[in-house]
């Protein structure tokens, strides 16, 4: 059974959100995403600085299946990027909801709100 | 549902991620591919790959039948045991299936058994009875058979743990590319890894309790999702990715398995063969490394400055040297640099000999 924290949102695209208390946002991708995807082993993340819309590309995560583009799940300014899943990309499967990828400062936080809650994520990927 | 081995419960309660193989339900991997890759490399483990297909070739003229069927010629195989990898080609010279075959006895008459794959089973047994009929020969598929490959630098010491005292000392003293027989088992020093290791065959009966005897003892079970980038690594070819009935062993890297002499040995395809060797093969297989990040897969286009264009055949990940790496069908004249297309982007590669890593050791 797939995890799927209920603090989070998720985009369709299977990414999940977290709010923080300074406002900003995180950014990974689901427990669902990382068992479909298989062994990560290579990440591409956005630039530092980078404007990014909700549902554009943000990156890639590459498998030893498949690669996948990762998308913005709220539009916002790249305020910092997690490095360390470039040594690391096996973290992604083995945590996902502690690997972050990269957090946003949102340019409006309502978009939050448009993300599927725990619930909902978990009802879309069980059809 | 596919076909099932008799480890397929098994599999699942070892939390396997199950797929559909050549018509078979087969692990994948039991949590990550990268980590039971490793381990083969390091340690040891164990493959369910009953899959496969077993045919023994009996009957006073299987030698003949076989000098005719195969590519590699089995006069070589001098005692019991003895084994050798072929190719099996049609008239144009294109490759059937690639196999390995054994000679498991030499009286009255020698007598074979063939190892080939999955995939390819319903084609090659009518391409084998197909051919037969000049012959005195009587080919037996051993469905009754599961088998187990064990590969890895421990592989041999730890399996002689588990077996009866016979099969201890059969172990002890195979030698690499040998098979014998110890009663209704048939234990082999081959294996798709580039490791050392074990193939062994034995009654479907007896499978579930082996494998569960391996695994007790520490013995990780691998899916085929190491299997595939093992034999990457190892510069093994996988039929149906780097060769197909469209394609020569000549361009294949598989010249090395067809044996031109005796001259007189008319084996389906020499003709044709032989005009190509002529002719000069328009075509080869190499191996390619990418130097920077991201993930080589089959199709994607191989392109050599001046000279023109070719393909990956096979690619993935190698997790042992933490890059990607591909077997590329390339002209003939490529040198040592290329390009490779990924999703409409050109990213260098490096071209090298089509095997990268062995016992362990990166060769490239």
């Amino acid at each position: 059974m797939s995890s799927i924290p209920a603090d989070l949102r998720y985009a369709t695209s299977h990414e999940w959100a977290r709010l923080e208390a300074d406002g900003s946002v995180t950014v990974g991708i689901s427990d669902h995403a990382q068992e479909a995807l298989g062994d990560v082993v290579f990440i591409e993340l956005p630039e530092v600085g980078k404007a990014l819309n909700a549902g554009q590309e943000a990156g890639v995560v590459e498998s030893v299946k498949a690669a996948s583009d990762i998308y913005a799940p709220v539009g916002g300014e790249v305020i910092a990027i997690n490095e360390a899943l470039a040594d690391s990309p096996e973290s992604v499967n083995n945590d996902p909801y502690g690997s972050w990828f990269f957090k946003l400062q949102p340019s409006d936080a309502a978009q939050l709100e448009k993300l599927l809650d725990s619930a909902a994520y978990g009802a879309s990927i069980d059809g | 549902m596919g076909q099932c081995t008799p480890l397929y419960d098994l599999h699942l309660a070892l939390g396997a991620k199950m797929v559909d193989f050549g018509g078979w339900d087969m692990p994948l991997h039991y949590g990550s591919q990268v980590e039971e890759h490793h381990q083969v490399r390091r340690d040891c483990g164990v493959f369910d790959v009953s899959h496969m297909t077993v045919v023994d070739v009996l009957g006073s003229e299987a030698k003949d039948y076989l000098q005719r069927l195969l590519a590699n010629d089995v006069a070589r195989l001098q005692a019991p045991g003895k084994a050798l990898y072929s190719a099996m080609l049609n008239e144009h010279g294109g490759v059937i299936d690639d196999l390995i075959v054994y000679l498991l006895d030499s009286s009255p008459a020698p007598s074979y058994r063939l190892v080939v794959n999955a995939a390819t089973r319903d084609k090659d047994l009518a391409w084998m009875r197909a051919q037969s009929g000049d012959f005195v020969v009587e080919l037996r598929e051993r469905s009754d058979l599961a088998m187990f490959a064990i590969q890895g630098p421990k592989a041999r010491a730890k399996t002689t743990e588990l077996v009866s005292q016979s099969r201890a000392k059969l172990i002890h003293d195979l030698a690499p590319f040998q098979g014998l027989a110890d009663g209704e088992w048939f234990i082999a020093r081959t294996g798709y890894t580039g490791e050392d290791g074990l193939e062994i065959m034995l009654p479907a009966g007896e499978a579930v309790a082996f494998f569960n005897d391996l695994v007790g003892a520490g013995i990780s079970p691998i899916g085929l999702g190491a299997r595939d980038t093992l034999r990457l690594e190892a510069g093994m070819n996988l039929y149906g990715q780097d060769m197909d009935e469209q394609v020569s062993p000549l361009a294949a890297n598989l010249a090395w398995a067809v044996a031109w002499e005796p001259a007189e040995r008319a084996f389906i395809g020499r003709e044709a063969l032989q005009r190509q060797r002529q002719e000069g093969s328009h075509s080869r297989l190499v191996g390619v490394v990418l130097e920077e990040r991201g993930v080589l897969r089959a199709n994607q286009v191989v392109r050599v400055d001046g000279v023109g264009e070719g393909e990956i055949t096979s690619g993935s990940f190698s997790p042992t040297l933490g890059k990607s790496i591909a077997l590329a069908r390339v002209p003939a004249n490529t040198g040592d640099r290329a390009e490779v297309e990924i999703r409409g982007k050109w990213y260098p590669l490096r071209v090298v000999k089509p095997s990268f890593v062995r016992h362990g050791k990166v060769l490239i």
